[in-house]
């Protein structure tokens, strides 16, 4: 019973320190931090519309490969992602890695914090008057 | 400190237009030796290969882009001699860039992307030399961020190299771009 009881409350802190630490990483991403590492993507991609790379705009929930008329690569197309917060940021940490034959030939973006930081950009961008337009 | 101010003062603009017809040789000499460092490459086939022919028209279609850009800057009025000149000079690097890139990736067995037809660009927010600079510079420092990703994952590393050697190159134009801002040209001791 004891153990029962130690156990018990080790999980639950195990529980509570999982979710204050990803309230916390929620917290800690700052989408103005990201607007600047946003920069980085400027040779390829725009919000509103496509260049060598597709727009950002309407991009979570999207299919990987769907933007019409863009000129995805055959493993994009294939590749069944849908964006989400979480597909964003396995891609994001190593492109070729998720997506072997991808056109983004880019070794990522290796900081968690900085994904994060970028993905809450992208999230307030998909938000602002720029992508609902 | 605006950049027409600067090239109000003789001494520092002669030291710059020395400094930029330095730079364009220079940049032409490390293109004749990248191209004759291909004469290592195979024609691909093989996963590597592939990879780095995807990678290098990645990039062929970002300088195009860039090409463009800089055209409808050039004929958009707006930019007013040096700057103008300025304009032209890293133009005519993108145009060499875009003609190694092209060159490689034939000889790596691909097929080089082409210039699209048409380009969008924000044409609405550019207004003033200002806003055409802020824009290149804008694109400029992508450049950079893009090159930086694409160096360490070319698996032949004579492209990384060369790819390494275009970084250098866009990014004094990034720096020459925001001096001509008035911004500090080189604002951190890396870049990302």
């Amino acid at each position: 019973m004891r153990w029962h009881v130690r156990t018990t409350a080790a999980l639950a802190f195990v529980v509570t320190a999982g979710a204050a630490a990803a309230q916390h990483a929620a917290v800690a991403a700052d989408a103005r931090i990201g607007e600047t590492i946003y920069s980085r993507c400027l040779a390829c991609h725009a919000l509103a519309y496509d260049r060598t790379g597709p727009r950002h705009c309407g991009l979570f929930g999207r299919r990987a490969g769907s933007v019409k008329g863009f000129a995805y690569s055959d493993a994009m197309k294939r590749s069944s992602i849908v964006w989400t917060e979480k597909t964003l940021d396995r891609f994001l940490a190593n492109p070729l890695k998720m997506v072997p034959g991808t056109a983004m030939g880019y070794a990522g973006v290796a900081s968690s914090k900085e994904r994060a930081d970028l993905i809450a950009y992208l999230k307030e961008a998909n938000a602002s008057a720029q992508c609902r337009s | 400190m605006s950049f027409l101010i600067v090239a109000n003062a003789p001494n520092v603009f002669e030291a710059r237009r020395a400094f930029l017809g330095k730079s364009g040789l220079l940049l032409s000499g490390a293109a004749v030796a990248l191209l004759a460092g291909q004469e290592a490459l195979a024609a691909g086939g093989d996963k590597s290969s592939d990879s780095d022919t995807r990678i290098l028209n990645t990039a062929l279609g970002a300088e195009l882009e860039a090409i463009a850009a800089y055209q409808l800057g050039a004929e958009s009025g707006l930019l007013q001699k040096p700057v103008l000149d300025l304009a032209v000079t890293f133009q005519g690097h993108h145009k060499e860039h875009a003609d190694l890139l092209a060159k490689t990736i034939q000889k790596l067995g691909g097929k080089p992307v082409s210039a699209k037809a048409k380009y969008a660009f924000p044409t609405e927010t550019l207004k003033t030399q200002n806003d055409v600079l802020r824009f290149a510079a804008t694109l400029e420092k992508g450049a950079v961020s893009a090159y930086l990703g694409a160096v360490p994952v070319f698996g032949n590393r004579d492209l990384a190299k060369a790819a390494a050697s275009i970084l250098g190159d866009e990014a004094m134009h990034w720096a020459i771009l925001r001096n001509a801002l008035g911004e500090a040209p080189v604002p951190s001791a890396f870049v990302a």
